[in-house]
Parts: C-alpha cells; sequence; structure tokens
C-alpha cells in the first residue's frame, strides 16, 4: 500500500463532506505534515491517530479555516475550510468546569445555539422560537443520554457527564459534520467505551460525519469506518484494517513497526517512533516503544 | 458624614409617612436615587464579574477611584470626573497588559495587584499633597450619602444607562465567551475584545459604587449580591435578576439605618448585604444535606445507546 494511497470514496456518490487532497500544514516554517489525502462521507467515524506532536490537532484547526492549508486542496461541506462552519460542530481538547460553576448543564447546551447572538430576547416576542429553543435543547440532551443531571450546575457533574453535555453542546446547531479533539483524554475506561459508543451512535443513526483525534484507538475500534495515520512527512487513510498492520505503518513510519492483535479483539503497536528510532534491525529490540496504538 | 444630629428622626414604622418624612429632605432624595441607580448597574455588572472570576480586577479597579477622587479634589474639578476617569483608564491599562495568552490567570492577578499598589499610592500621595483642608480619606475610602446633588445623580443615570445598554448587548456572547472561551471563539465570539470591553464596564461600575460605599467597600454592591444569587440558583437568568434584587434592597436598606442610626452608610449596606450572603450559604448548605440523603441511592451512570 502506498503512504499516500488515498482512501476510498464515500458509500454513495454524492459529494463527500470533507476531503483533503495532497494537503500539507506549515507551523513556524515547519512542515508538520503533508501529503494527506482523505475522503470522509456522510455518517463515516474517522480518527485521527499518531505519534504526540505530529500534528493531529493541527488537522483539526485545518479543517476548522482557523489555520491555512500550506499546499494542498481541503475541501469541508463542498467549500472552503471556515465557510461552513455553521454545519461543523467542534468540541476542543479536554476542558472542565469546577465544582464551583454555578450554571446549569442545560445553559452550556443552550449557549451553543445562540449563545454568540447579540443583544437580549425582547420579553413577549418571539415566545414560538424560544419554545422552539428549549425543545431542541432537551431533545439533543436525551439523545446523548444526559437528561438525568442536565438541570444540575454543571461543575458538579463528573467527567464523563460534563462530556456528554458538550457534545451535545456541540450537535445542537444540527452539524453534518462534528470535530473532537481527544474527547476520550482523561475518562476513565467504562466512560471511554460509553462515550465511543454515543459518537458511533450519533454517527452512524443521525447520519453526522464524525472526525476524532484520538489517543488510543482501542475505546473506538469497533464503531471506526476510516482511520488517518498521520507522521512526520505523511500519512495514510483506509479503513482500520487496511491501515493499522505492520507493513503500512512500517513503510509510513520508515522504521519496523508491529500491530499485535491480542486475545480481546485489542491492538498494540510496537515499535513506533515516540522518539527518532535509532535501531533498523527489526528484531533488535523487542518491545521498544510499546503501548497501544498511541499518539 | 453621621446623621445624627440633623433632626434625631426615629422610626414610626408607618413606612409611608417614614419614607415621607426621609424624603422631604433633597439630600436624602438624591441618595436614595443614587443608591437605586448605583446597586442595579452594580449588581449586574457584579454577577458576570463572580462568574468571570474577576473580583481581584474589580478590587483594583476601585481601589483606583481613590487617587482618581483625591486628585480631583487637589485639582478642583469635578470628584466625579476623577473617579471615572480613573476607573476607566485602570480597566484599560489592566487589559492591555494582561491576559495576552489563554490561561494568562496567573500573570493577570500579578498585573492586577501592581496597578492596586501604584493607585494607593498615588491616592496617599494626593491627599497628602492637599494638606489638612480635605477632611481626610474616610470618605473616600469608606463612603458617603451625604451632599450628593442632582448633578451627580444624572450623571450616573447616564452613565449607568449606559453601562446596562452595553451590557444588554454583549451579554448573551460574554457568558457564552466567560464560560466556555474557547469554543465561543470557535462561534466567531471575539472573545479577547469582549474581555476588554468588560473589564471598561466594571471600571464604570465600580467608579459609581466608590461614590456611594467608598472604595474600599464597593464590593459590597458588586461581589455579595452576585454571590448571594448565584447560592441561591444556577440558572442565569434567574440568578442575574435576584442580584440586582439582593442588591438593591440592600442598598435602600441600608440608606434607611443609616438615615435612622448615627453610623456610618457602608457599615449597613455591607452587613445588610453579607447577612444575607451568610443566609443563603446556609440555607444551601442544608438544602444540599437534605437532597444528599435523598439521592443517596442513585441510579448509576446511565449509558446512552448500545455499546
Amino acid at each position: 500500500m502506498d503512504p499516500s494511497a488515498r482512501s476510498t470514496g464515500p458509500k454513495s456518490g454524492a459529494e463527500p463532506v470533507l476531503s483533503l487532497r495532497g494537503a500539507a500544514v506549515r507551523v513556524g516554517g515547519r512542515t508538520l505534515w503533508s501529503g494527506v489525502d482523505l475522503t470522509v462521507g456522510a455518517g463515516e467515524f474517522t480518527a485521527v491517530l499518531g505519534p504526540n506532536g505530529v500534528g493531529k490537532s493541527t488537522l483539526v484547526k485545518v479543517l476548522l479555516g482557523v489555520l491555512p492549508a500550506a499546499a494542498g486542496e481541503v475541501r469541508v461541506l463542498g467549500g472552503v475550510p471556515g465557510a461552513r462552519n455553521a454545519a461543523v460542530g467542534y468540541l476542543p481538547q479536554r476542558r472542565s468546569f469546577d465544582a464551583s460553576v454555578r450554571i446549569r448543564g442545560v445553559d452550556v447546551v443552550r449557549l451553543g445555539l445562540d449563545g454568540d447572538r447579540w443583544g437580549i430576547p425582547v420579553p413577549g416576542l418571539g415566545r414560538a422560537k424560544r419554545r422552539a429553543a428549549r425543545e431542541r435543547v432537551a431533545e439533543v440532551v436525551e439523545l446523548v443520554g444526559a437528561s438525568a443531571y442536565a438541570h444540575r450546575p454543571i461543575g458538579q457533574c463528573s467527567g464523563g457527564e460534563q462530556q456528554r453535555l458538550l457534545i451535545a453542546q456541540a450537535l445542537i446547531r444540527r452539524p453534518q459534520v462534528l470535530l473532537l479533539d481527544e474527547p476520550l483524554d482523561s475518562l476513565d475506561l467504562p466512560n471511554q467505551s460509553a462515550i465511543a459508543a454515543l459518537l458511533g451512535r450519533i454517527c452512524h443513526q443521525e447520519g453526522v460525519s464524525v472526525v476524532m483525534v484520538a489517543h488510543d484507538v482501542n475505546p473506538i475500534l469497533h464503531h471506526l469506518d476510516r482511520v488517518v495515520y498521520i507522521a512526520e512527512g505523511g500519512a495514510v487513510a483506509g479503513t482500520p484494517t487496511e491501515v493499522i498492520t505492520s507493513e503500512t505503518l512500517t513503510r509510513l513510519y520508515r522504521t519496523p513497526v508491529e500491530v499485535l492483535r491480542t486475545s480481546d479483539g485489542r491492538l498494540v503497536v510496537v515499535g513506533q517512533p515516540e522518539a527518532p528510532a535509532l535501531h533498523s534491525d527489526r528484531h533488535s529490540e523487542p518491545g521498544a516503544g510499546g503501548g497501544h496504538v498511541s499518539g | 458624614m453621621f446623621l445624627a444630629d440633623t433632626s434625631s428622626p426615629a422610626v414610626s414604622w408607618n413606612l409611608l409617612a417614614d419614607f415621607q418624612q426621609m424624603w422631604a429632605y433633597p439630600f436624602m432624595v438624591n441618595a436614595f436615587r443614587a443608591g437605586a441607580i448605583v446597586s442595579v448597574v452594580c449588581a449586574a455588572v457584579g454577577w458576570f464579574m463572580v462568574l468571570r472570576r474577576q473580583t481581584f480586577a474589580g478590587h483594583t479597579l476601585s481601589v483606583a477611584a481613590f487617587p482618581g477622587a483625591s486628585l480631583a479634589i487637589l485639582l478642583g474639578v469635578s470628584t466625579s470626573l476623577g473617579y471615572f476617569g480613573f476607573c476607566v483608564a485602570a480597566a484599560l491599562v489592566i487589559a492591555a497588559l494582561g491576559r495576552k495568552g489563554r490561561d494568562a490567570g496567573a500573570e493577570e492577578s500579578a498585573v492586577t495587584g501592581t496597578v492596586q499598589a501604584f493607585a494607593l499610592a498615588c491616592g496617599y500621595l494626593f491627599i497628602s499633597l492637599y494638606k489638612g483642608l480635605l477632611e481626610g480619606p474616610t470618605a473616600l475610602l469608606f463612603g458617603s450619602f451625604l451632599g450628593i446633588t442632582t448633578g451627580q445623580v444624572t450623571l450616573l443615570a447616564i452613565v449607568g444607562a449606559l453601562v446596562l445598554a452595553v451590557l444588554a448587548v454583549i451579554g448573551r456572547p460574554l457568558l457564552f465567551a466567560t464560560v466556555d472561551p474557547e469554543v465561543a471563539a470557535g462561534r466567531g465570539v471575539p472573545v479577547r475584545l469582549l474581555s476588554t470591553v468588560f473589564l471598561v464596564l466594571l471600571g464604570a461600575a465600580t467608579a459609581e459604587a466608590s461614590q456611594i460605599t467608598g472604595t474600599l467597600l464597593v464590593f459590597a454592591l458588586m461581589v455579595i449580591p452576585a454571590a448571594t444569587a448565584q447560592q441561591l440558583t444556577s440558572r442565569p437568568g434567574r440568578s442575574l435578576a435576584l442580584a440586582v434584587l439582593i442588591g438593591f434592597g440592600s442598598c435602600w436598606l441600608g440608606l434607611i439605618a443609616a438615615y435612622y442610626q448615627p453610623y456610618p452608610l457602608g457599615f449597613f449596606v455591607t452587613t445588610i448585604a453579607f447577612t444575607g450572603y451568610v443566609l443563603a450559604h446556609l440555607g444551601r448548605a442544608l438544602h444540599e444535606a437534605l437532597g444528599w440523603s435523598r439521592s443517596r441511592g442513585r441510579t448509576p451512570l446511565s449509558i446512552g445507546g448500545t455499546a
């Protein structure tokens, strides 16, 4: 498989939701990654993987139009990145509310709907609109399964509960794309798999394309349609079974990488370069740089 | 500064008669008017300040009112000019020096502390330059409600209306930027600009409050009503309205108390507001203690959808 192999198009023949062709990005004069080809169709779940500092979050910023691509073509919902941000939901890297924040979960969700609007609503006017907004909040809170605690101050909710409410906030404007930056970070294992299942459901049942930067592929592995593995210089995109293999990752990182499958179906990547690899002999350092698929 | 010697009034407990008696004095009418304006403006701005955790900035701005007023007296210009000029200038200094990056809270508090120390030092200098004729910094530091002129009330009303109007326009994005700055920025809310605009509003509000409660007791009208309201409810609209109500109530009750008792106004306003805060805190603690025992058997974390 060619490191820059373009993944197959979306399931239907319609225009892809996201597409990158030979995209590259430069931050502070340094090229973080280049030659990234990726196509994401409607209702597909994509994970962005790779070692630390390789520019996974930067990819999200390029898709949001916050950072320009240095080369290649990037299209989001048929336009340039940033042009259709109203239809893009964004969940930044882990943020939390401490116990003293006296604002309810539903208020935080509601801010996602009209928090950027200036002025105050005139009392008596737009009653129907306000009811519609309230109903939409209730609907999206129900969708993420947060109804039981959405009326509590958000500071008193657990990390997993807060994350669900923040996902509800990102979903409230019915985005076609949801971009998430490490949403499972610092959650415990049961919450990781619950949030992963929730995202899989939003993706496949609600038809929202989900692009998620991830540290560990295992909690989301069986929900994924597509993965992008980013390395310095290049990237590989495709289905998880195509991409997370010893051959593909070895070619991408130009250093021996082994993908092992444990008896419970988890993937372990051995030899992935967190730091520049020193040994070229494939078997000289068994287990070096071991761990889950991480980045 | 005490009123005991003016007419030695006594409460008749007939509220209508009492108010008629108090409002027979034009200075009392002005005091009540100014108190109403200031308490409403301060409670609204203070509500956002407490939520944004900028109470230290608010305190510094109120301290800046002290050199402002003393310089105005020294130069023989209107003290209102000194209050508003210095508070808004200090707000701009804090906005310009602090918050360069994200999470610059530590740096901001250092900048704020620096500005505060300098402001106090300047105030002390201006007081000593004035030599004697100024009856002392007590009124500037702890407030006075005597001698508020109709012109001052008009100025307070105009500035207050402006502050409230700006707050009404930026309120929702400001709340968004306060609670969730990153997502707000992603939605195109100008977070940095809002932060500067809010500091200027804070400067104007503290300048207003300084003229009633004195620079050291500004928090009686800025922090306590908001903190009390946020103890009582976590609904934003309701708690904002409650803060305004509490601020207004403490201020007018304080004025009434100060009319009948020979002790300073700042003490009464602060004590009434503080009592309210303590009661709200106790009430919430009690409520939580009861609620806790009720929700012991809470259902475990619901997992939305199929895993």
